[in-house]
């Protein structure tokens, strides 16, 4: 490739100069983004890791007033049978009430939107700092509102485990679950 | 220096010829069969490997374990997560209750495959005091992994028609397992295949051989269930690294143009 | 590029000139890195430094991310292992690079060595620079022995129980050692234990020895084919980007090879025996190390003895400190010694056909073989260097590297 602007004898063509070193840095650039990414996705969750994402929960056993804890995604998954006055006691308070406000039914809802008051699916963190509330066990200390009490700092949960009293900001958290029969549900 | 290296390489076929001329020795070698899963590009033949399993479960885990794989691992082998589910239907696998009692339960996908045996000894215990091996990676942990099971699932020879060398040789009684492939040729395994020991689902012929090979696609899979992405991927990268090595020759000539 | 050697950078940037002034890291690359003034006339042997420092660099990098997922303990290694190849997302290839990243780092390494050797690099004024390259060399085995150990498979656990077998040969208190190597009374998991610890710790050893190779080898220089001292400018060129680009080159190019192992044999330097999980009840029927170890163990094997085996296992190590000393010829490169240079490749057969024997079963022919292969490998070192280096009467050198440069092109 002969340029006028270059002397006889002289090396390349500078503009062929520069497009090869910029190609060639671009190209090993290139390579090395492509290096970096299995390192980085060396630290996701693994495929074991990611198939206990979905459980699936058989609730036949589950007697009315009784609750169940099932470990999901390691935490704690509360799986209560609500009785008829722990329903009506959770619809009836004014969502004014409530620091939270979310009605009792969007809480039992799955994810085919079939509403089933009797289930209440909660995640048994509390919102404050991470403990796990009592009131699960038939022994435990349920708090005032008679739904879940965090032993950490006081926090009281009602029979909807919407939060109530005490320093934790909202209620527990309601997973994605679909029943896929009536007695089988399918948390994640 | 062209010269020194042509030497050194000279001097190291030399010493390659020789050993390979020494390796060859006596040993009877399972016959060389082309599998699917070979070369560069070879990928799992998924049929084969399907019927595997079925030759698996109806057979091998009778006595192996597969340990290293759970039920959710077979939608990699092109089952759908309702046929997976199906094929686990009548399994229970053991489990602890809440309250730390163990207890038995229906097996998920994400569980491991069952165990025939609670544990080694235990499994010592009922096979004359060998446990058999778990068949999770035996692909990769016997020389020429595919050939040698293969050959050794064929390679029972029946006492009658062992020659007395044979018997005198490895000191063989009737009640002794023969094979031809196996190192000492004694085995513990009774043999495990016969023509239509199984009955597969797609029809296919269950010959000795047909099943032999299909365990053995299976197990490969078993073995090294990635192996398809890590050849893709290295033809990718190898092209990619020629390409750069091109650019880096051209940019080397460029740079030295003035000092050769 | 800048063509005057030894003044100072300037630099025009202004938050790089203000740090520089505090910490003169970027006066130190410019000087050491860029116009550093390197013998025009290096050959591709003179690559494998740099492809065994991308090596070393992509090991601790595949090996952190490794131990991320990797559990040291009797009951889970092998499981993890299998784990990081089966479940974690790309684990597999991780695991493939470090696996095989092993064998190519020594690949390297050994041609380095060679190099090394051939050009007569470890005389004065760069003994000390040899002294620590077998030093990294010594680190290097000690942390992969330990490595093989982790998968927890049959060669793994009979690799580390022969090996670690070796230190009860020394007299009186040689079983003391082998149950403080252990922490126990055999291989078990207290060895697991510190093998991963100290398997994780080595590497940043090295790292940090390679740090004073690089820092020895920059008071002189590097040597050159022709094993003269450069005398002036035309005997040199800038560090970059002469050889920046040139080691680049030769750097992909080891690693298309590398790449062929890791994507279609990744299990081909490996032994079949290992993915058998460690039983420490059942020995196989032929153990024997990584092939990096090879003539090693072949050395280990030829002596009848177990002291003396152990001892002329590790005399072939220890011979290679004092090299520098033992070599008494005047002229550093083989190419103007042309005697030398052919023992010089009777010496690689040498440790090929050592190699070999390591591999084989100690019976038959491969006795006698490896007991001459030894005893060759030490007349090399200890009779046949310090004797040819009078003897021999060496080729006319060239007046300078620019004027050999200049001859080569004539021709």
């Amino acid at each position: 490739m002969a340029s006028s602007s270059i002397p006889a004898g002289g090396h390349s063509d500078p503009t062929r100069r520069d497009f090869l070193m910029v190609a060639t840095g671009a190209l090993a650039g290139v390579g090395a983004a492509a290096t970096a990414w299995p390192f980085i996705n060396n630290l996701n969750p693994a495929a074991d890791t990611l198939a206990l994402s979905t459980i699936e929960v058989n609730v036949t056993p589950i007697q009315v007033g009784q609750a169940v804890t099932v470990k999901w995604r390691g935490k704690p998954v509360f799986i209560r049978h609500r009785t008829a006055d722990e329903i009506k006691e959770a619809e009836a308070v004014p969502l004014s009430a409530l620091p939270d406000p979310q009605t009792d039914n969007s809480r039992v809802t799955d994810t085919a939107k079939k509403v089933r008051p009797e289930w209440l699916i909660m995640i048994g963190v509390c919102t404050h700092l991470g403990c796990v509330p009592l009131g699960n066990k038939p022994g435990d200390p349920k708090g005032e509102f008679g739904g879940w009490f965090c032993p950490c700092h006081g926090s009281s949960y009602d029979t909807s485990g919407r939060i109530r009293k005490g320093p934790a900001p909202k209620n527990l958290v309601v997973p994605e679950y679909l029943f896929t029969t009536d007695s089988l549900v399918r948390i994640g | 220096m062209r010269k020194l290296l042509a030497t050194g390489a000279l001097a190291l076929a030399a010493l390659a010829s020789g050993a390979v001329a020494i390796a060859a020795g006596t040993e009877e070698h399972p016959p060389h069969k082309h599998w699917h899963f070979q070369g560069p590009f070879g990928t799992y033949d998924r049929g084969a490997a399907q019927r595997g399993y079925q030759v698996y479960h109806d057979v091998c885990a009778a006595c192996h374990s597969l340990q290293l794989l759970a039920y959710r691992n077979l939608m990699e082998l092109g089952l759908t997560e309702n046929q997976v589910k199906d094929l686990i239907k009548d399994i229970v696998v053991p489990d602890l209750n809440d309250d730390g009692q163990p207890i038995e339960r229906p097996a998920r996908p994400s569980d491991r495959f069952k165990k025939p045996f609670p544990n080694e000894a235990a499994a010592a215990a009922a096979n004359n005091g060998k446990a058999p091996p778990d068949l999770s990676v035996i692909v990769k942990a016997r020389e020429n992994g595919p050939d040698y099971i293969h050959g050794l699932l064929t390679g029972y020879v029946p006492y009658e028609k062992l020659t007395p060398e044979q018997i005198k040789a490895f000191s063989v009684t009737k009640d002794d397992n023969f094979n031809k492939y196996f190192p000492g040729h004694k085995i513990a395994m009774a043999p495990p295949l016969a023509d239509d020991k199984v009955t597969y689902n797609d029809g296919t012929k269950a010959t000795l051989d047909q099943e032999a090979s299909d365990v053995v696609e299976f197990l490969a899979w078993a073995s090294e269930p990635h192996m398809e992405d890590r050849k893709r991927t290295g033809v990718r990268v190898i092209l990619f690294l020629i390409a750069l090595a091109g650019f880096m020759y051209a940019v080397k000539r460029m740079v030295w143009a003035d000092k050769h | 590029m800048a063509s005057s050697h030894g003044t100072p950078p300037v630099f025009n940037n202004k938050v790089i000139a203000w740090i520089d002034h505090r910490l003169p890291i970027f006066s130190y690359i410019e000087k050491e890195y860029h116009t550093f003034p390197t013998p025009r006339n290096f050959n591709y042997f003179w690559n494998f430094g740099a492809i065994a420092t991308v090596m070393l660099v992509l090991m601790i990098a595949t090996g952190v991310v490794l131990a991320t997922n990797y559990t040291p303990h009797v009951l889970m290694a092998f499981d993890s292992v299998e784990r990081i190849d089966r479940d974690v997302p790309q684990g597999w290839l991780i695991r493939d690079l470090h696996m095989n990243g092993a064998s190519f780092f020594f690949i390297a390494v050994y041609v380095h060595i060679f190099r090394g050797m051939y050009y007569g690099s470890y005389k004065a004024p760069r003994e000390l620079l040899w002294i620590l390259g077998v030093v990294i060399f010594l680190l290097m085995m000690a942390t992969a022995f330990m490595g093989y150990v982790l998968p927890w498979g049959q060669m793994s656990f009979w690799g580390a129980t022969v090996i670690t077998n070796l230190f009860s040969a020394i007299p009186v208190v040689g079983e003391s050692i082998v149950t403080w190597l252990w922490g126990g009374f055999a291989v078990d998991n207290p060895t697991l234990n510190r093998f991963f610890a100290l398997h994780y710790l080595l590497p940043f050893v090295i790292v940090a020895v390679v740090a004073l190779h690089v820092v020895a080898l920059h008071v002189h220089g590097s040597n050159n084919p022709t094993g003269i001292d450069p005398k002036g400018p035309q005997d040199t060129v800038p560090f970059h980007p002469y050889y920046t680009m040139k080691d680049g080159f030769g750097v992909v190019v080891f690693l298309i090879v590398y790449a062929g192992f890791v994507f279609f044999a990744p299990d081909y330097m490996g032994h079949p025996d290992n993915y058998i999980p460690a039983n420490p009840l059942v020995t196989p029927a032929h153990i024997v190390p990584e092939w990096y170890f090879l003539p090693f163990y072949a050395i280990l094997r030829a002596i009848p003895d177990k002291l003396g085996g152990v001892l002329a296992m590790f005399g072939a190590i220890a011979v290679l400190f004092i090299l520098p000393w033992l070599d008494t010829s005047r002229v550093r490169s083989a190419t103007f010694r042309p005697i030398y240079k052919w023992f010089m490749m009777v010496l690689v057969v040498d440790v090929v056909v050592l190699g070999f024997c390591g591999a084989n079963p100690p019976e038959g022919f491969w006795v006698p073989l490896s007991q001459l292969a030894t005893l060759y490998y030490f007349f090399h070192f200890l009779i046949l260097l310090p004797i040819l280096g009078k003897i021999e009467r060496p080729l006319p050198l060239p007046p300078s590297i620019a004027d050999s440069v200049l001859k080569k092109k004539a021709v």
